[in-house]
């Protein structure tokens, strides 16, 4: 069942690829309907979920690879990688009822987008090292193409920083791979072995230096301060869809590896570093929010949220590391809102930049100074990026309240002095609010004219995601009942 | 029972989602169905208010979102929802629609506003507070730019919200400091915290109660929320919204109390800032400024008794406000609305052109100034008794403040009646186009609100006082003495009549609200934008540039490598086979001399070794980037090496 969701886009992106005679229609049609297959299995999955008993796999497969390196073809899902598996595959759906009015190589862009679907849901699915550094790099070479071909302006250069940066942090994360393979006993690349084995804990030299390359390599990939440069011209230069991808799921495997791997993996080494972590975080909260106070580009700006949003994660699991006199449920209620953030900023920053991509589309430009009073010509686009916007900055009543808001009671039950980081939502706040008045209201100015109203295609796939945020924002037990005991799990397996 | 509570908090919450997304389609049904939603509501709160049902569903782990209504809620939640009522049939009239328009979008907004203010108040866990505390917050914010064409409006609800959500980060932490005080997030649980974690729980509070109440030093948002219409004014920026802040102290006052200082600190902010708003308000020359600054001053009264531990009379006093100050700014918006101004100059005669209006305005503005037997006049001195036992000096800042209370409510009292000037009608439509017509609809409300401002202060009174303390359990509380209350209604209509014969010396340093906002610019607004900017250039060109710097350094460290490779090691490969021979050679005739030689050689070359180790501490940037790769790559052989 999890071979089959990974692998039905692949098929269907080599089914695209082979046949140049499939009409541009055909093809858009073709991803739309396949994105929406996988959609289905997904949610079969999470309606069929049980949580094992024995807190392991479900849905697990196993089959030998190459037993000369201990590594095999393992996949499974649990609490920590369903919901990002359904975030994937709603991302990837929206973009393809997004891009159904797309003209430029449509059978191209809908065979690239679904291979870049199965490289994202073989990271989240895979257990095994190999299998995971294969599909990471895989993610990254797809989306260096979706940049540099669908891209505009300066896309050439910002596709190859973008590759560059986040390969060089790949290359990072092999070696912690390679490091844990050789400390463990038997060796292995299998994932569940190597989180039960936790074999660095009693070498804190090896484990700390291993630890470094695994962090610096999904710290490139989050991205945290001060690794978070190549974010901004990759977004900036990227289609739409590229963006909503890259910032819904490519990020989301930075702070994936953190639960998965560093933390389960390498529990002594995590608690001596965990504050390091911590201020890593703290940095790119206030740093993140900052620097997008002072942009004037949409898409910048955007981007620099991510930076903010991605730092509360990594402050989260930062505490979560802290033992000592808290008890274990605050930590637990931190990780779950680091969990909870993940899916909650997929979800909304995607919408965010779809929404920044009608803009684009309309007047060909991401300046908001270039724009005013976009609420009387675009109404609907006015309410949408009003509603992103709200959900951006965590008001209650959307996924981001829930996740920030346990963040923070969890992180600042651990670590009192985490609370530096409180601004970082008033901040947010500022930018976003300060966003909806510089587009949205005052006279029509500017640019403002041309921009026609959202179409069906783009409120259907935008006003999803969003409704999708204020279904968790109402109803959160649908998504923590499936987290919290995967978070739990994290919590004793980090405080071995 | 519980279903009745989801009715009267998902009625409006779904009726008002319905209203906002349906727009212009809806415009012709957002008014009955708004008014039919508002009468359901406010029959059940009653009801509820009988029954009391609780209901706690599971939210996040650890916490419910638990409500349930209590003695306390009991008694504010129908008040709230009548005041919400009324002031929705206000907004219904025909001459209040350029204020309201689209409707659907108004009384939607109004609706969600309702159902977050009743979560707000039978709140019984902080994540259900907090959920409907920056609800209410948001609403704001929608409802003060609700005519988003006019740019300044937009950015009265953005300092409004930013202002109140900078206090609101007090529950995140009061709420991160309840999770590790291991107490759970119930609000009752929290007085109960350990020592610690007690204090930082309630400095939490206290702060975005402060802040939604406008209490010092955050006052200035008021003033910037008049921006809004005036049914926006009367019920979030007056009955509900920001008593909500005085309401939370109320609740917790056992958590204020348990720790000593907060109860204090806030016993003296809420004197405090009942005496200087007092005399903000009494330096305003716009009507609805003058009920911003006052409805502070009042809630500062509430706040007060909460520090103090008066349950009862703040709550006499919250609920006596609501109605005495949802009455005059429907006023306010009334004549806003028919002469096209709400300058108190241009106000002149005001009440005579509309007797009616003016005597429900007369009857506010009297218990505004605390006349007998006018509902705000018992209520206050129910506080000013808690305070009279706290400590004197405290009593005395009440007891200004209350005849400030009486100045700027007799200002406005005065001017409204005195004959109109030549010059008074060159005021009108100055700010929008008025249509010298108060219809029924707007009249209906004012009559009710009125009789409420008149009446209600029979909750401080026996026997209903008595009745109240009971409910609430605050029976220890002193009651205002006979002499206390002859002496306030005294001293207030001697001010009254001071100021009807000598008019009232505006103090013009507190007309620009004591320079709150400006200095709240000074010191957060602009460095905080000052820094984003720099910032930004330092990412810009130092991060970012580091990186590039960092490619660029490994392409000429590749290209060294190839030159190194041709020259260096091929020469040296060359030298050594010469080398070889001359020290064939040379070594026959090393002796002595060659030890010598040898030490030397190690000294140059421990020489050489340190200039090396020196050269990659470039202290730039992009030098550290190559490094890190290099240090990468080396890292991987050790470890292939070690194992």
């Amino acid at each position: 069942m999890l071979s089959l969701v990974i692998f039905l886009p692949l098929a269907a992106a080599l089914v695209l690829a082979v046949f140049p005679g499939i009409k541009d229609r055909a093809a858009r049609w073709v991803w739309v309907v396949v994105a929406a297959a996988d959609t289905a299995l997904v949610a079969g999955m999470w309606a069929a979920y049980e949580q094992p008993p024995d807190g392991g796999l479900a849905f697990e497969e196993q089959v030998t690879w190459i037993p000369s390196v201990g590594s095999s073809y393992h996949i499974g899902a649990d609490g920590l990688s369903l919901p990002l598996l359904a975030l994937t595959v709603v991302v990837f759906l929206a973009c393809s009822i997004y891009a159904l009015r797309e003209q430029n190589r449509p059978r191209a862009q809908a065979a690239l987008f679904l291979f870049l679907q199965t490289s994202c849901l073989g990271v989240f699915a895979a257990q095994d090292l190999i299998l995971f550094f294969l599909f990471f790099d895989l993610s990254i070479v797809g989306m260096y193409f979706v940049i540099a071909g669908w891209g505009h302006g300066n896309a050439a250069r910002s596709a190859l920083k973008f590759f560059l940066y986040t390969f060089l942090g790949s290359l990072a994360l092999l070696l912690g791979f390679i490091g844990l393979y050789l400390y463990s006993e038997p060796r292995t690349f299998d994932m569940v072995e190597l989180a039960r084995l936790a074999p660095l804990n009693e070498s804190p030299v090896a484990g700390a230096v291993i630890l470094g390359a695994v962090l610096l390599g999904l710290a490139i990939k989050t991205p945290t301060f001060p690794f978070h440069t190549w974010l901004p011209p990759a977004h900036t230069d990227a289609p739409a869809i590229g963006s909503a991808v890259l910032a819904g799921i490519l990020l989301k495997m930075g702070t994936y590896g953190f639960v998965r791997i560093a933390m389960p993996m390498l529990p002594a080494a995590w608690r001596d570093w965990a504050w390091v972590i911590i201020v890593v975080g703290v940095i790119s909260v206030l740093y993140g929010a900052l620097v997008a106070l002072a942009q004037t580009d949409l898409k910048r700006m955007i981007a620099y949220t991510s930076v903010n949003h991605m730092g509360y994660v990594v402050l989260a699991v930062g505490a979560a590391g802290v033992a000592g006199g808290s008890d274990a449920a605050a930590r637990e209620v931190a990780v779950t809102g680091a969990l909870t953030q993940m899916v909650s900023h997929g979800l909304i920053t995607a919408a965010l930049f779809l929404l920044a991509g009608v803009l684009k589309d309309r007047a060909g430009t991401y300046d908001m100074d270039s724009y005013g009073g976009l609420a009387r010509p675009a109404p609907r686009f006015a309410l949408l990026f009003a509603v992103g916007a709200f959900a951006s900055l965590g008001l209650p009543g959307f996924s981001g309240f829930i996740a920030e808001f346990q963040i923070f009671a969890g992180s600042i039950g651990t670590v009192p002095w985490v609370a530096v980081a409180l601004p970082g939502i008033l901040i947010t706040a500022a930018l976003f609010l300060l966003a909806v008045q510089r587009l949205l209201t005052g006279e029509v100015r500017g640019q403002s004219a041309q921009v026609s109203d959202l179409r069906t295609t783009e409120l259907l796939s935008i006003g999803t995601l969003l409704c999708l945020s204020i279904l968790i924002g109402v109803a959160p037990r649908v998504l923590l009942d499936l987290i919290e005991p995967a978070s739990a799990a994290v919590v004793v397996l980090v405080g071995r | 029972m519980s279903a009745l509570l989801w009715i009267v908090i998902g009625l409006p919450a779904v009726a008002g989602t319905v209203l906002c997304l349906g727009g212009n389609r809806l415009s012709r049904a957002a008014v009955p169905v708004s008014l039919g939603v508002a009468v359901v509501v406010t029959v059940l709160t009653a009801v509820v208010a009988v029954v009391r049902p609780g209901i706690t569903v599971p939210f996040i782990q650890g916490a419910g979102f638990g409500l349930a209504v209590d003695s306390l809620s009991a008694v504010v939640l129908p008040s709230v929802a009548v005041v919400a009522l009324l002031v929705l049939v206000f907004a219904a009239a025909k001459d209040i629609t350029p204020e309201v328009a689209p409707r659907a979008r108004f009384n939607g907004l109004m609706l969600i506003f309702v159902a977050s203010v009743i979560v707000t108040v039978t709140a019984t866990t902080l994540p259900a507070l907090l959920f409907s505390w920056e609800l209410m917050g948001a609403m704001s914010y929608a409802l003060i730019g609700f005519q988003w064409q006019d740019s300044d409006r937009v950015s009265a609800g953005l300092t409004a919200f930013l202002t109140t959500r900078g206090a609101d980060l007090g529950l995140y932490a009061a709420a991160g400091a309840a999770l590790a005080a291991g107490t759970g997030l119930s609000l009752t649980d929290l007085a109960s915290a350990p020592e610690g974690w007690r204090h930082i729980i309630a400095a939490g509070i206290l702060v975005a109660a402060l802040g939604k109440a406008a209490q010092l030093p955050f006052s200035f948002w008021l003033s910037r929320a008049m921006e809004g219409p005036s049914p926006v004014s009367a019920l979030l920026h007056s009955a509900a919204m920001v008593a909500m802040g005085g309401y939370l102290l109320l609740r917790l006052a056992p958590l204020l109390e348990v720790t000593g200082w907060a109860a204090s600190t806030a016993a003296w902010v809420g004197a405090l800032t009942a005496m200087a708003l007092g005399a903000v308000a009494v330096a305003q020359k716009d009507l609805k400024q003058l009920l911003a600054a006052s409805t502070a001053a009042q809630l500062g009264f509430v706040v007060l008794g909460a520090g103090l531990g008066a349950t009862a009379g703040g709550t006499a006093h919250l609920i006596s406000h609501a109605a005495t100050k949802a009455l005059l700014f429907l006023v306010a918006g009334a004549w806003l609305s028919a002469l096209g101004t709400k300058k108190l100059a241009a106000l002149r005669g005001a009440g005579r052109q509309w007797p009616l209006i003016g005597v429900a305005f007369t009857v506010g503005t009297l218990s505004l100034a605390g006349v007998a037997p006018l509902s705000l006049w018992a209520t206050k001195d129910e506080v000013l008794a808690a305070a009279l036992e706290e400590s004197p000096a405290l009593y005395m800042v009440g007891l200004a403040a209350s005849l400030l209370s009486a100045a700027y409510a007799g200002k406005a009292l005065i001017i409204v009646w005195r004959r109109p000037v030549t010059t008074t009608a060159s005021g009108y439509d100055t700010e929008e186009h008025g249509t010298r017509h108060i219809g029924v609809w707007e009249r209906v409300p004012l009559i009710i609100l009125a009789g409420g401002a008149a009446t209600l202060g029979v909750l401080a009174l026996p026997p209903v006082g008595k009745v109240l303390r009971i409910a609430l359990g605050d029976q220890d509380s002193p009651t205002a003495q006979w002499w206390e209350l002859a002496l306030s209604a005294v001293l207030a209509i001697v001010v009254l009549a001071l100021i009807a014969r000598f008019g009232v010396r505006e103090p013009s340093w507190a007309a620009g609200w004591l320079g709150l906002e400006r200095a709240a610019h000074a010191l957060t607004v602009r460095p905080v934008l000052a820094l984003a900017g720099a910032l930004a250039r330092f990412d810009d060109r130092v991060v970012d540039r580091g990186v590039w710097s960092g490619a660029a350094y490994v392409a000429g460290t590749a290209r060294g490598a190839a030159r190194f490779d041709d020259e260096r090691i091929d020469g040296t490969v060359g030298a050594i086979s010469r080398g070889g021979l001359s020290l064939a050679a040379t070594g026959a005739r090393a002796d002595a001399k060659g030890v010598d030689a040898a030490v030397e050689a190690t000294g140059r070359g421990a020489r050489r070794l340190g200039a090396l180790a020196r050269r990659p501490q470039t202290g730039q940037v992009h030098h550290y980037y190559a490094q890190a790769a290099v240090v990468l790559a080396a890292a991987l052989v050790v470890l292939l090496l070690v194992r």
